[in-house]
């Protein structure tokens, strides 16, 4: 029933404990954080020369139940996000059928309980059936459990739509979380418009149809005293105008995807359709930009926008082939190699990405930091261990993503939720 | 280093093609209908003394092509670099033409054979003759010269090399090497 | 067989796939094999044994008269065998993936294939799985190799070098896939490159490639030897890249008028098919100064060229 670890160096948002500790987890919950902690009944994990911190939060995963369980289930996915040390996802309402009713959300929430190892908080449709005419019915799909709201895999475009949802999400407290595309300028575009799709001879989207929905959505929250999320930010143009909304005290939180701030466009030279993504992968300055972003904090959060996919989807030309990329199994193990390992974020402020600012837009008040009282649910990472990525160690149900043969640093070797292990490296 | 010995200096070279020079023209009765063809490269440099010594006898210029064989080769599939492939030039009609085919070197047979294929393709001649400045033996073909500069017994292990001003800048002359290694 | 004292090169390309990957040597190779083929295309018998017992097939996604005419005339020519696939690309995303469709090719024990698609990559992807020989026909806007050598032929025939010459490229650069695998073996080749059209079908960044844009068909037409005219495929009107096809005719075609401040021996190109009054007028395309039809004929030579490279001797 109880859990102790122990020789605890915990990194926190606003803290990395210089001094190890034990930490006392029972019913779910850390009772108890002290230098040397005993409890005989209680089930030990040793923490030595490992980062303990608060359990990972992706507030950006596609599930693809209902309807696409050949590519992933609330089953797999959890036990992806279980070894990517995520004790919290929430997942994308792009189904079949679209999470736009209370009962999609209830369904998934019980079969994630059943599972049981990563806590699953579905993100409900703004229009219904993500169709841009009509909106769901927020306060219902509140009750069920949900927190946010989103069309993800495409944008409200109907500005007047949008000013509706942002209006009535106020008095529903959910948040809105609105892909950024503008669906005419990016066309059949299916990379990144600019030099290297000039070489490639690909059908591209400008950068242009992402910084126009994010001026668009600025101004509207701005107008209408709300707030808003903007899914996988990409470009440095992005970066910048959220920057400035910021400093104006606008109401916008942000978050980015690490293959954003890992891969560029060039990563389609040899036409890998695992490098076909959306939003697509930009230019060497635009992952710089991310970068900076991520490490001054104009974007709050790294999340995985994890997109399974079969080889059938995959094995196509790229114009046919599926957008996206797994992300939930490599997350952790990219952001300590090109973020932490080189300089741009602390270990305090990667838990501060990918725990406590996702816990604070999403309103998690239990979750996002090591404390006395907070929820048991804690990753255990080992900051040393050097790992290849490859398709037999991958548990999710689809293997899609560019990164085979990539060496990184830093992997998750314990995953706690409420005070029980859900994974352990072996 | 595999030996060399000289067969022919310059002097017997140009005899040697003075006197295929009269056989064609007796053999054929002067130079009606007569055209040479020589295989490239050094069968095409043979076919144009040839044509001058004609010249020089008769006093007529006889039509003279240029045969490329890369394309009709039959070993082709068995070799890993392509030879390059050169123009065929015969820019006149070979049908009911007596045409005389000159090459260098006869050995194998196989390049005549692909030069009588690629002819056929040009049209019906006539009849075809064969002229060789030498005759190293070996045929793996039934086929056989009406005309020879020099007939020189060989082995398989040996290499003979015919050397022309026109194609290698240097004197003529006729030199035969010693291949340990086979052809 | 006797030592011929052929000159043995070196060619250990198993595909074409794009000009961007061939060496200068290598396109001067495809170009001086191709003038013995040339030879063999105009004699009564326009057919050699070179390529006897091989398996050619053409999969094309794309409709193509031409290109794959000029292809299965080159094959036949070699006697090679040919199959003409005409594979729709909606079928595949209805199931078959493009692996499938290559295994099922290899399966049949084919030694190559001449692939057109409508999205770039795919002639490279069938490349990385098949063990025979892949040849690019055209591969959405990104690549069509065997059109540039077939140009580059053409205007070295004209002019007995491409080094030194100013080569103009007119229309939908943007969409163009012979634009594109144009300017690399020019460029190669050490000819200048000038493109025009509207900014609209104007890929960004494509300075990149070391060639000159200008916008005014005028000013190129004075300094060019060669001016190579893109079809404009008509739906661009309806997406909007231009405001009439009237307003491209009059601004970006090719007419006498224009040609008078022309240099006396300029020549006149067009991959075909020809919208005439629309990229050219008709005196023009049928003019002295035209070479759309040598192209047409050296592309057959061209290709030979290409399929005795690749399947000539032993892989």
């Amino acid at each position: 029933m109880s859990l102790l670890i122990k020789n605890a160096s915990i990194v926190n948002a606003d803290k990395h404990e210089k001094n190890t500790q034990d930490i006392l987890c029972e019913k779910g919950v850390i009772v108890k954080i002290a230098p040397s902690i005993k409890a005989d009944n209680a089930k030990t994990v040793d923490a030595k020369d490992m980062l303990v911190m608060p359990g990972l939060i992706d507030m950006h995963i596609h599930m693809r139940e209902p309807g696409q369980e050949h590519k992933e289930t609330v089953e797999t996915g959890s036990m992806s996000a279980a070894k990517g040390g995520f004790t919290t996802v929430m997942c994308m309402p792009n189904t079949s059928p679209v999470i736009d009713n209370a009962m999609i959300v209830e369904g998934i929430i019980k079969e994630a309980k059943r599972v049981g190892l990563t806590n699953v908080i579905p993100i409900g449709a703004i229009t219904k059936g993500q169709k841009d005419q009509e909106l769901v019915d927020m306060m219902e799909l509140k009750e069920a459990g949900c927190l946010a709201l989103s069309d993800d895999g495409k944008s409200v475009v109907n500005s007047q739509l949008m000013r509706m949802a942002l209006e009535y999400a106020k008095m529903a407290d959910l948040l809105l979380i609105e892909h950024c595309e503008d669906p005419l300028l990016s066309g059949d575009g299916i990379m990144n418009e600019g030099k290297t799709s000039t070489l490639l001879g690909l059908k591209a989207q400008p950068s242009l149809s992402e910084s126009v929905i994010i001026a668009r959505d600025i101004e509207l929250i701005h107008y209408l005293n709300t707030k808003v999320h903007i899914a996988h930010v990409t470009i440095k143009r992005a970066v910048d105008i959220i920057r400035f909304a910021k400093s104006q005290g606008i109401q916008i939180t942000a978050e980015a995807c690490p293959h954003h701030f890992t891969l560029t466009d060039e990563a389609l030279n040899e036409f890998d359709t695992n490098a076909k993504v959306n939003p697509p992968l930009r230019t060497p300055e635009d992952v710089e930009a991310i970068k900076e972003g991520l490490k001054d904090g104009t974007l709050d959060c790294i999340v995985t926008d994890h997109a399974p996919h079969t080889r059938e989807d995959k094995e196509l030309d790229l114009d046919h082939a599926a957008y996206g990329m797994i992300g939930l199994e490599t997350s952790v193990g990219l952001t300590i190699t090109e973020l932490v390992d080189k300089k741009v974020l602390t270990w305090t402020q990667m838990a501060e990405r990918m725990s406590h600012a996702p816990a604070r837009i999403i309103g998690l008040s239990q979750k996002g930091s090591i404390k006395e009282g907070m929820d048991a649910d804690i990753t255990i990472i080992d900051p040393k261990k050097e790992w290849t990525i490859t398709k037999e160690d991958i548990v999710s149900k689809s293997k899609n993503t560019p990164f085979y043969g990539r060496k990184l640093k830093g992997r998750v070797a314990t995953t706690i939720l409420t005070g029980k292990v859900v994974y352990k490296e072996t | 280093m595999p030996e060399l010995t000289q067969l022919m200096d310059k002097d017997l070279i140009r005899r040697a093609l003075m006197r295929i020079s009269h056989e064609i023209l007796e053999k054929n009765k002067g130079t009606s209908e007569l055209c040479l063809v020589g295989i490239r490269t050094r069968g095409a440099v043979l076919a144009e003394r040839v044509q001058a010594m004609v010249q020089e006898i008769e006093g007529v210029s006889v039509p003279v092509g240029i045969l490329d064989i890369t394309l009709y080769r039959d070993d082709l599939t068995s070799i890993s670099a392509q030879p390059v492939v050169h123009e065929t030039l015969i820019d006149f009609d070979i049908e009911g033409k007596k045409i005389v085919l000159i090459d260098d070197v006869f050995f194998t047979g196989r390049t005549i054979r692909a030069a009588l294929n690629a002819l056929n393709d040009f049209g019906r001649p006539a009849h075809i003759q064969l002229a060789v400045l030498i005759d190293r033996g070996h045929r793996e073909l039934p086929i056989r010269a009406d005309f020879v500069g020099k007939n020189i017994p060989t082995s398989l292990q040996q290499n003979v090399k015919v050397i022309l001003q026109e194609t290698d800048g240097d004197e003529d002359r006729v030199i035969i090497k010693e291949n340990k290694n086979g052809g | 067989m006797a030592d011929k004292n052929k000159k043995v090169i070196q060619w250990d390309r198993r595909n074409i796939l794009d000009l961007k990957d061939l060496s200068k040597e290598e396109i001067d190779l495809v170009l001086e094999t191709a003038k013995s083929f040339k030879e063999v295309s105009k004699r009564d018998v326009k057919k050699v044994p070179t390529l006897r017992g091989k398996s050619v097939v053409t999969l094309f996604f794309e409709p193509s008269t031409r290109t794959r005419a000029s292809f299965e005339l080159a094959a036949k020519r070699l006697s090679a065998d040919t199959i003409n696939i005409a594979a729709s690309q909606s079928s595949i995303s209805k199931g078959e993936t493009i692996l499938d469709t290559a295994r099922n090719l290899e399966a049949m024990n084919v030694d190559l294939i001449i692939v057109r698609h409508g999205c770039a990559g795919v002639p490279d992807e069938l490349a990385k799985h098949l063990k025979g020989s892949v040849v690019n026909a055209g591969d959405g806007c990104r690549a069509h190799p065997t059109q540039a050598l077939l140009d580059m032929f053409t205007i070295q025939e004209r002019f007995g070098k491409i080094e030194g010459l100013h080569v103009g490229i007119v229309g939908d650069i943007l969409h163009s896939r012979v634009a594109r695998s144009n300017i690399w073996g020019l460029k190669k080749l050490g000819a200048k490159v000038t493109l025009c059209g509207p900014p609209t079908l104007m890929p960004i960044g494509i300075e990149q490639m070391g060639v000159d844009v200008s916008y005014d068909l005028n000013e190129v037409i004075e300094k060019v030897d060669v001016l190579m005219l893109l079809r404009l495929q008509r739906e661009r009107q309806k997406d909007n890249f231009l405001p009439s096809l009237r307003e491209y005719a009059k601004y970006f075609g090719v007419n006498k008028k224009k040609l008078s401040k022309a240099k006396k021996d300029l020549v006149i190109m067009h991959p075909g098919p020809t919208n005439r009054g629309l990229e050219l007028s008709s005196e023009i395309a049928d003019g002295d100064n035209s070479l759309i039809l040598d192209q047409v004929t050296n592309g057959v030579a061209v290709r030979m060229a290409i399929l005795y490279l690749l399947l000539g001797t032993k892989t």
